[in-house]
């Protein structure tokens, strides 16, 4: 069989630029497959995350040509071969090493999400909920976290300082799915729209273009909580219907304070750590052994999980709501 | 970093209360600004070249399409709209269509026999279109589908998924002008009224005064799949979804907004053709009753 040519990223924080590795094709595989040959054969130190190989772990993000994509669920023979196949890092996230970058962000933004705050129990202690009332939150525990939604939100993507005011798809989802909770008593709307940035969103559907797992995250989240935001912000009916029944909406300072990093804060909460400028800024994986990017030359395939980011107390990804 | 450092309170240290965390009742706290539980660290270097896309796939296909149809539907509806003539068959040639663009028609300006009962503004010379055309491009302009595609098509933000953005800043819509989109419910309600008139211009359309009394035309047909194609893009509208069900967190306590929602949902999948299709349909009864009017054919009549 012909040849296939890999043009991979290769560099850390100091810079890098593409490196092109010929191999030949091997039908039936992945990019992963063909990664893990090279790092078998010209470039064992090249840093990759992989952890399933199914799909099913969201360590292995990349852009494929260009496109957000799984390197595990993307097959070579549905790319264009008279080409190198382009292989590059997440843009949005920080570089850690070549294919690896720091998507801690994500978890930032998770540890800031008010959990599920549900009502009291039914008399006998219990709770009880229909399936009709859990199904539309289901579709949102489908997500692997690979964060390709997150990495192709233009909104961050290009435009970096409005990290920290963006939740971003993926944890828009998250929000919906409590949102509309059907124990769920917390009200989260003016925390979406004054920090969150429900209204950064321009509903241009790249996230739901990249999602390997086909959550339709704007039709069923995003759109759905900027409705419910306009309830409780720019409704006047509603607004009105709000003084008549005297329901009050919670302001989002309060509701802020729900989350994890306030109930549990970590270290990091505490900002007794400094994330980035000490993970990038020096040689790789100084000091953060746990980072598999800095594994040295002939340390065999780098298989960092994906688990650098920093340990969430609390849960905040939540396992919690039990739909 | 130094500067912002906050303790979990929110306050600056040194600040008054800094120092008691655990009191949770947050004095010094006012708005979400003062609320900064974790940094987000920003301006972390990035992987991969600085260009505006890796991408090699004719991503620009699908934007550049749109725009150039949404740019001649605009400027077909600018003309139609100054045309002011040519937008009503009437009894003299023994129909009564109206073209969508210029219904309802309530002003001083419109031709005899265009208007029923519903004349109203007596002192408005301007042409009828204007008004004909404020409810559904209200609507139009701020849904949710074109939102996205005038978004990536003329604004260029982004132009495709992973292709950058030109632009140095970028609020969405959290700000004025954009945050009026949040208006597009309101719009809705507009736009079921809107539609309600167009299904009594379509139910008219079936009125062959001087040929035979009721009958089906030509005419009549584009009339009624244009109100069709209206009904259809506006049930699937996601404010139409909101209202209708989607704002219920317990659809097993409220049967019949789940089955409104099901139903709507159905649609709501399939809004995108919707909103096209009854573009298309909207543009060919204007020209098909433009047509009538300016005497280039006559209305066949069917039976
Ligand atoms: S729809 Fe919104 S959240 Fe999704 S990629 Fe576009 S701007 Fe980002
Ligand atoms: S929502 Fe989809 S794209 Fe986003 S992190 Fe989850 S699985 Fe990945
Ligand atoms: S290795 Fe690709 S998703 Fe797990
Ligand atoms: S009409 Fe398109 S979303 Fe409402």
């Amino acid at each position: 069989m012909a040849d296939v040519t890999m043009r991979v990223w290769r560099g850390d924080s100091t810079g890098g630029d593409f490196a092109d590795y010929t191999m030949p094709a091997v039908e039936g595989e992945v990019v992963l497959d063909v990664l893990h040959r090279i790092q078998a054969g010209p470039a064992p130190d090249l840093a990759c995350r992989w952890n399933c190989k199914a799909g099913k772990c969201g360590s292995c993000s990349a852009e494929i040509n260009g496109m957000p994509r799984l390197m595990c669920m993307t097959r070579m023979d549905e790319l264009p071969t008279e080409e190198p196949v382009v292989v590059a890092p997440m843009k949005t996230f920080p570089i850690i090493r070549d294919l690896v970058t720091d998507v801690s962000f994500n978890y930032v933004m998770a540890r800031q999400l008010p959990p599920l705050k549900p009502r009291a129990p039914e008399a006998d202690g219990t709770y009880r909920m229909q399936q009709v009332d859990v199904e539309r939150g289901q579709e949102f525990r489908k997500c692997i976290e690979c964060f390709l939604c997150q990495n192709v939100c233009h909104v961050i993507r290009d435009h970096e300082e409005n990290k920290p005011n963006y939740a971003g798809p993926r944890l828009f989802i998250r929000y919906m799915e409590l949102e509309s909770h059907p124990l769920d008593t917390n009200d989260r709307r003016e925390l979406l729209r004054q920090r969150m940035g429900i209204g950064l969103c321009n509903i241009t559907k790249c996230c739901t273009e990249v999602c390997p797992e086909h959550i339709k995250i704007t039709d069923n989240a995003i759109i759905p909580l900027k409705e419910r935001v306009v309830d409780s912000s720019y409704d006047p009916i509603a607004w009105l219907g709000r003084k008549i029944l005297r329901r009050t909406k919670r302001g989002a300072v309060e509701v802020a304070q729900d989350a994890p990093a306030f109930t549990a804060p970590t270290s990091e909460d505490r900002l007794e750590r400094q994330t980035l400028p000490v993970m990038v800024g020096t040689a790789v994986g100084a000091g953060n052994p746990s980072t598999a990017a800095s594994a040295g030359p002939g340390a065999g395939p780098a298989e960092a999980a994906g688990g650098t980011g920093p340990t969430a107390a609390g849960d905040p990804f939540g396992t919690d709501a039990g739909a | 970093m130094a500067c912002c450092r906050v303790d979990r309170t929110g306050r600056r240290p040194g600040e008054p209360g800094g120092s008691e965390p655990e009191k949770e009742d947050k004095p010094g706290v006012s708005t979400i600004d003062d609320v900064k539980p974790i940094p987000v660290t920003i301006g972390g270097v990035r992987g991969g070249p600085a260009v505006r896309t890796l991408r090699r796939d004719p991503w620009w296909k699908s934007p550049a399409f749109t725009f150039v149809v949404l740019t001649l539907f605009v400027a077909y509806t600018v003309w139609a709209v100054f045309q002011n003539a040519d937008y009503f068959v009437g009894i003299s040639q023994h129909r009564d269509l109206i073209s969508p663009l210029y219904s309802p028609c309530i002003v001083g300006s419109c031709v005899p026999g265009s208007h029923g009962t519903f004349l109203v503004l007596h002192w408005w010379m301007l042409t009828p279109a204007l008004i004909g055309l404020s409810g559904p491009g209200l609507f139009r302009s701020t849904c949710y589908y074109y939102r996205k595609a005038y978004y990536r098509s003329f604004w260029q933000s982004p132009p495709g998924c992973a292709v950058a953005d030109g632009h140095k800043r970028y609020t969405g819509e959290s700000r004025f002008p954009l945050i009026l989109q949040n208006i597009h419910r309101y719009a809705w309600y507009v736009a079921i009224a809107w539609n309600v008139i167009l299904t009594i211009d379509a139910i008219m359309a079936y009125r062959l005064p001087g040929d035979g009394g009721i009958g089906v035309s030509v005419g009549s047909l584009v009339l009624t799949a244009n109100a069709a194609a209206l009904w259809m893009y506006s049930l699937s509208c996601h404010a139409c979804r909101h209202v209708t069900g989607g704002h219920v967190n317990e659809f097993s306590k409220a049967p019949i907004r789940h089955r409104l929602w099901k139903v709507v949902s159905k649609l709501n999948a399939i809004h995108m053709q919707f909103a096209w299709v009854s573009l298309f349909v909207v543009v060919i009864a204007d020209a098909y009753v433009r047509m009538v009017a300016a005497g280039w054919f006559t209305d066949p009549k069917l039976f």
